[in-house]
């Protein structure tokens, strides 16, 4: 089991991604900076969370230029698992592997907190060792992450069950939707499956006092299904 | 601007120098100066760089131990925690240029402080920030807050390193005069420590990072002068920062470090190019001769006086081997930022400016640092006012549960939520402890067991009753604060604000806070490692209260052995350690009650007792270690009951039905504020009662944590959690989106 993490100058949570599959997957992942052209055969690309670019023009959108976002897409396209958190869902939209867009807060404003997440179907890789339905507590920390997309591409990302995960509307400090994202939505699968992309961090919830440890979960779950 | 103008006495003093220092100027060089050394003078005299006010007092600090390897005088300071680890930190403000634009006066004030930090071969792991703020109900005290807040977060969430912990309070002596303190920390290998000493004529003098621009000429001296009503037109003094380029910088310096390339180092913090060229040559006793053709700038035409003044961010200064550069190229290309070599080391001992072919300013520097002003500034000692008898206080107008709640949705301790959900308290993956969970914040040091806790504090209404005792306060907070969650205190950073040292009063403020802050570091062995003064916090005569800002940092072993504040489980039994059992009172001079429900800001404030902290302090980290307590918090502002129910706070599920002893002033058991004091949850309350009588710390249980969700009070309810918790979080976001 070996997976490589993409870096862009301005990541921040790389280190973060890299110690939680560690610590799940038993090694550690290949690095690849991004002016690389070639990524290793490999059982996982992730994209990690940060500030590439600085945010600058709209996050995510100058490394989608960059040379190893090329490669990725043709990685994702032969069915190798990318998984994208907070920046990297971002960069995914950008490249337009992943449908819609984030956009800026509903407050205007960046939101770091832990929140309840509802696991909307476990079809996919990396929700299969999940039950659908489930409820997890995971953090989300972030300027832009308000998933937009229009009507036709909602309903037919609903249609063929690719919403992955969802915030959940309820009473209480960790309810809710934290950034005004349509429909609630948190993470979303590509056409087949292999490509998921998700606002919220299961990288910093690997310790039972950190958050719950059921971001442990989500890459233990990897060893199995990927 | 031109070298060639004139120097007048008005050029003298708008450069903030006086006549006699001018004089002294003229004495150094041997002749008048022109303007780019008038300027490099103006800078490094200023109260901001020269610290000419405090430096006196300053040197009584105690800033020495057997674990402390840097004291003050560097970048930042640093202490040896054992396994060869070493921790580097430092607090720095960054008050004026907040106030006239908050947003990037907030944001470079982080920017500055974490190049204080990787300058010295540290990965900064934890910020910190303590604020002041003026009235709430004052026009602009919302815009302040939201900028500053939005500053803050914006520039330490983009580089990276997660805001774990800090302190906010309001006053109205800070409305037009707000305070912005923030604190890195960072940790490296003890054989890796970076500094800022230039050495080996001919090596080259490196310059990295961004380009030079015309942002925040003069910003050291706008920050040594108080305001007035035209301080908003200096808002061209302020700098912009960059936070993607200062994670380029940091990660490109780090890379850089690892190899054998640098001999000193030093950011481009205040005074820009200035101070960090003599302050390497200074410490390294060698000249230093620079082609300003040669630096990075942004703009066209820049003169020899804007390069060597302006305070652009990101930048860095080095000195390395000529065999170096090829390979330090390397790495800053790869991460696109700017590379040029700009001068070398020389063995005049004189700073040596040249440009366009002419040498535009020489001066010796030896005798620039040696000869700066100190001044012995004459000071009126502060008396502290009467001690007010808990019994001359009447009891409160209103029932327990509205006083109590009086006091939890105050300004100065309503919840921080709005605040810090703003900042990435999580980035990098190791924080153990989070903000609103419990006295400091805990980071784990990657790929180890150990963690360090962090913390900031500064009671400023005890300052200004008695500014000996409060500064000491400040000190011992901080330290209840960091033995709460579990570590082992082992060193202070600290910030001292106060108004115009000219004023004997202001500057009777300071040498009494001093004193008291050197006292209670000497009693607690807990040495001063770094910090930074800020004076002339005043507008239109108006200062600021005293505020001593004090920044701690402690050590736990082993990262299963942290408690928090937050109540867990039913049948708890709550004692307050330090607190005698038959207590029937409680010190109310200066306290959050007495301003808030007496709406008097007077009385001494509680004394302090190093011995009896010790003692509670070595019981209570004992106890945890042991894992005898399940939560722990100290007491500080309004008293036990607000401890208590801020204990329950955390989880907001579980209520405490709190006992007292028989015949009490409830007000003044309840909300006085003794020191030395702290609230422990444990299943074993003989055990713990049985430590503090062999550790000869007094100890009365308080309280049953029940699963009822209420607080009673010897059988009575007070109020429910879920309403007081309402109460607590509502006040700040309610405030902010002016339903308050």
């Amino acid at each position: 089991m070996k997976a490589a993490i993409v870096i862009f100058p301005g990541s921040n949570r790389d280190r973060d991604m890299a110690v939680a599959i560690r610590q799940s997957f038993g090694n550690y992942p290949i690095i690849i900076w991004h002016k690389e052209t070639e990524i290793p055969k490999v059982d996982l690309i992730v994209i990690p969370g940060g500030f590439s670019y600085g945010d600058h023009l709209r996050s995510g959108a100058i490394s989608a230029l960059s040379p190893v976002m090329r490669t990725v897409e043709m990685q994702a396209r032969k069915g190798v698992p990318v998984l994208g958190v907070c920046n990297g869902f971002q960069i995914l939209t950008e490249t337009g592997i992943l449908p819609g867009i984030l956009m800026r807060n509903i407050e205007l404003k960046f939101v770091c907190k832990t929140i309840r997440l509802k696991v909307e179907n476990s079809s996919g890789i990396f929700t299969a060792g999940y039950t659908s339905g489930q409820i997890l507590s995971l953090p989300v920390a972030h300027n832009d992450g308000s998933y937009f997309a229009d009507n036709d591409t909602l309903n037919r990302l609903e249609d063929r069950d690719q919403v992955a995960f969802r915030y959940i509307r309820t009473e209480g400090v960790l309810f809710g939707n934290p950034n005004g994202s349509m429909r609630d939505i948190a993470g979303i699968y590509n056409d087949n499956k292999t490509v998921l992309g998700l606002m919220p961090h299961p990288e910093n919830a690997i310790y039972p006092f950190n958050g719950k440890a059921d971001g442990q979960i989500f890459f233990d779950n990897l060893v199995s299904s990927l | 601007m031109i070298v060639d103008t004139v120097i007048t006495e008005d050029v003298v003093s708008r450069h903030g120098l006086t006549q006699e220092e001018y004089k002294v100027i003229i004495n150094i060089l041997g002749r008048k100066p022109n303007l780019n050394e008038l300027g490099i003078f103006s800078v490094m005299w200023s109260e901001h760089c020269s610290y000419k006010s405090s430096k006196r007092w300053l040197k009584t600090l105690e800033t020495k131990a057997s674990h402390v390897i840097q004291g003050p005088g560097e970048n930042a300071g640093v202490i040896d925690i054992g396994g060869g680890i070493a921790v580097v930190f430092k607090i720095e403000s960054h008050n004026h240029p907040s106030f006239i634009d908050p947003y990037q006066g907030a944001a470079t004030g982080v920017g500055g402080i974490l190049r204080d930090i990787f300058t010295m071969g540290a990965r900064p792991i934890a910020n910190l920030n303590a604020l002041r703020f003026g009235d709430p109900q004052h026009s602009k005290t919302r815009h302040l807050l939201s900028g500053v807040v939005a500053g803050i977060g914006g520039y330490s969430n983009c580089v990276g390193v997660p805001t774990v912990a800090g302190e906010v309070n309001f006053h109205p002596s800070y409305n037009d005069n707000i305070l912005v303190n923030t604190m890195t920390v960072g940790i490296t290998t003890t054989d890796r420590i970076f500094y800022s000493a230039a050495a080996g004529p001919g090596n080259p003098v490196v310059y990295v990072g961004a380009k030079t621009g015309r942002d925040g000429i003069h910003g050291a001296t706008m920050a040594s002068k108080e305001f007035d009503k035209n301080s908003e037109d200096s808002r061209p003094t302020v700098q912009v920062g960059d936070p993607f380029t200062e994670k380029l910088l940091l990660e490109a310096c780090l890379e850089l470090m690892e190899r054998e390339c640098i001999i000193a180092i030093q950011d481009m913090g205040a005074a820009g190019l200035t101070s960090a060229s003599l302050e390497m040559a200074d410490k390294g006793s060698v000249g230093i001769e620079l082609d300003l053709d040669r630096v990075p700038v942004r703009e066209l035409r820049m003169s020899t006086y804007e390069i060597m003044l302006s305070e652009s961010q990101e930048r860095m200064l080095m000195i390395m081997r000529w065999e170096s550069v090829d390979k330090a190229q390397e790495i800053f290309k790869k991460w696109e930022l700017d590379f040029a070599i700009i001068g070398s080391v020389t063995e005049t001992g004189r700073l040596v400016l040249k440009k366009d072919g002419t040498v535009q300013c020489d001066i010796p520097i030896r005798r620039l640092v040696g000869e700066a002003p100190e001044y012995n500034r004459p000071y009126l000692p502060i008396l502290s006012p009467s001690v007010i008898a808990a019994a001359d206080v009447p009891a409160p107008q209103f029932s327990l549960g509205e006083v109590l709640v009086k006091l939890i949705s105050c300004p100065d301790t309503a919840s921080r939520r709005w605040i810090w959900e703003q900042y990435d308290h999580l980035v990098m993956g190791c924080t153990m402890i989070k903000p609103g969970e419990a006295d400091s914040g805990v980071i784990r040091i990657n790929d180890t067991q150990r963690c360090l806790a962090v913390t900031v504090d500064s009671t400023p209404r005890y300052c200004l009753a008695d500014p000996k005792i409060g500064s000491a306060q400040a000190v011992v907070e901080t330290w209840r604060n960091i033995i709460a969650v579990g570590a082992t205190p082992l060193g202070v950073t600290n910030n001292l604000n106060f108004g115009n040292p000219q004023n004997p009063t202001i500057m009777g403020q300071m040498v009494g806070c001093i004193k008291g802050m050197g006292e209670a570091c000497k009693a607690l062995d807990y040495p001063i490692v770094s910090g930074n003064v800020s004076l002339y916090n005043e507008t239109n005569g108006n200062a600021i209260l005293p505020t001593p800002v004090v920044g701690g940092v402690g050590v736990i072993d082993n990262c299963s052995k942290i408690v928090t504040s937050a109540l867990r489980n039913v049948g708890d039994t709550l004692l307050a350690l330090g607190q005698p059992a038959n207590r029937k009172d409680g010190w109310l001079g200066s306290s959050l009650y007495l301003r808030e429900i007496e709406g008097r800001e007077e009385g001494a404030p509680p004394p302090i007792d190093f011995v009896a902290e010790k003692q509670a302090g070595n019981l209570v980290r004992n106890l945890i270690a042991e894992n005898t307590i399940s939560a722990c918090h100290d007491v500080s502002d309004g008293g036990l009951l607000v401890s208590i129910a801020e204990m329950a706070l955390v989880l907001k599920v579980f209520g405490v039905d709190i006992v007292t002893p028989e015949d009490i002033l409830v007000h003044a058991w309840g909300f006085g504020e003794d020191q030395g004091r702290y609230i422990v949850a444990t299943s074993s309350p003989m055990k713990v009662i049985e430590a503090a009588l062999s550790a000869s710390v007094p100890a009365a249980v308080v309280g049953v944590v029940n699963k009822s969700g209420m607080l009673t009070l010897n059988g009575e309810i007070i109020i429910t959690v879920k309403e007081l918790s309402y109460q607590y979080e509502k006040w700040l976001p309610g405030y902010m989106s002016y339903k308050n």
